[in-house]
């Protein structure tokens, strides 16, 4: 399978990821950021925060196309891709939440900020709740994995799940957060990709660093990919 | 190597616009006064590129030991 060489073997795109990354700590810590109220020079944390999350869902998104290919095919290679690929989503996603909590101590849930009254309105939070369910959902999902011993089942079940958990996804972090009041910004639209919103010097950063934020978790991936591959091959032996 | 050097040409083209804004203010450049300006931002900086040079070289690392072993198990 190795003499195949597909792009986990390639290194442009991989020096693309550190050259893109480069840029975004140097350029997302030096650039002129408008300083909007509350915000002020927090909102540099879009090219961080944010891009955890667009990282999440982009590998998402490829673990949920390898979970279809292996259902079209049934080639076990496929299945491999996808649990590797939900794994990086959800350790991307936890470091989204992670950063989130500690930004929005700061800003709109800042005890000091008029608007927030007190913990209760954290906990009623769609945006977090709504996080919290789709990672929880991808949780079982392998939980779910590693609970069946038989590979060709495991493999099948696992992916029809990883779409349903896929399809969970978007009502959870994108549609319900929206319907709720919320004190999460971006309730009336999509926050960070609204070309309205975000001033033109920091969209030259922002899409440089989501997409690297993205690379780097590809290659994560593609090295986790490889190392089963290798524990596969090593037991066919 | 012609990747490499386009990839070092995007880097370049994207930096243009932040030097620009960095020489704005500055007219001296030595490393230390650099260092100490804009309420010493650069120091926070190069941490931070420490921190993801350093993580970025462990990757490179596992990457290549990787191809290793795949090679060895060919």
């Amino acid at each position: 399978m190795a003499n195949e060489k597909n792009y986990m073997y390639k290194s442009w795109w991989k020096i693309l990821c550190v050259v893109l990354l480069l840029f975004t700590f140097i350029a997302g810590l030096l650039i002129k950021v408008p300083n909007l109220p509350a915000l002020e020079e927090t909102s540099r944390n879009l090219f961080f925060h944010v891009g955890m999350w667009a990282a999440m869902m982009t590998l998402f998104t490829i673990s949920v196309v390898n979970s279809i290919k292996y259902l079209r095919t049934l080639n076990l290679k496929y299945d491999i891709y996808a649990r590797q690929y939900a794994t990086v989503g959800i350790v991307f996603g936890l470091l989204g939440y992670a950063t989130g909590a500690i930004w929005m101590s700061y800003t709109w849930a800042d005890p000091n900020n008029p608007l927030f009254e007190s913990f209760s309105a954290l906990a009623r939070e769609p945006k977090l709740i709504g996080a919290a369910i789709a990672l929880l959902i991808y949780f079982a999902y392998m939980v779910l994995r590693d609970s069946i011993n038989d590979m060709d089942k495991r493999a099948r079940i696992s992916a029809v799940y990883n779409i349903f958990a896929y399809a969970m996804l978007f009502p959870a972090i994108w549609i319900m957060p929206r319907l709720l009041p919320s004190l999460h910004p971006g309730q009336e639209g999509n926050p960070a990709l609204n070309f309205k919103d975000v001033s033109s010097t920091m969209r030259m950063v922002e899409w440089p660093a989501f997409i690297g934020w993205t690379l780097l978790g590809v290659w994560i991936t593609t090295l986790k990919i490889r190392l089963s591959l290798l524990k596969e091959r090593k037991m066919m032996k | 190597m012609h990747k490499f050097r386009a990839l070092l040409t995007l880097l370049s083209v994207l930096m243009v616009a932040v030097v620009v804004q960095a020489q704005e203010g500055a007219a001296k450049t030595t490393i230390g006064e650099t260092m100490r300006s804009s309420g010493r931002i650069y120091v926070v900086v190069a941490v931070m590129l420490t921190i993801l040079i350093g993580l970025i070289l462990y990757l490179v690392r596992l990457d290549r030991k990787i191809s290793k072993v795949e090679k060895e198990t060919m």
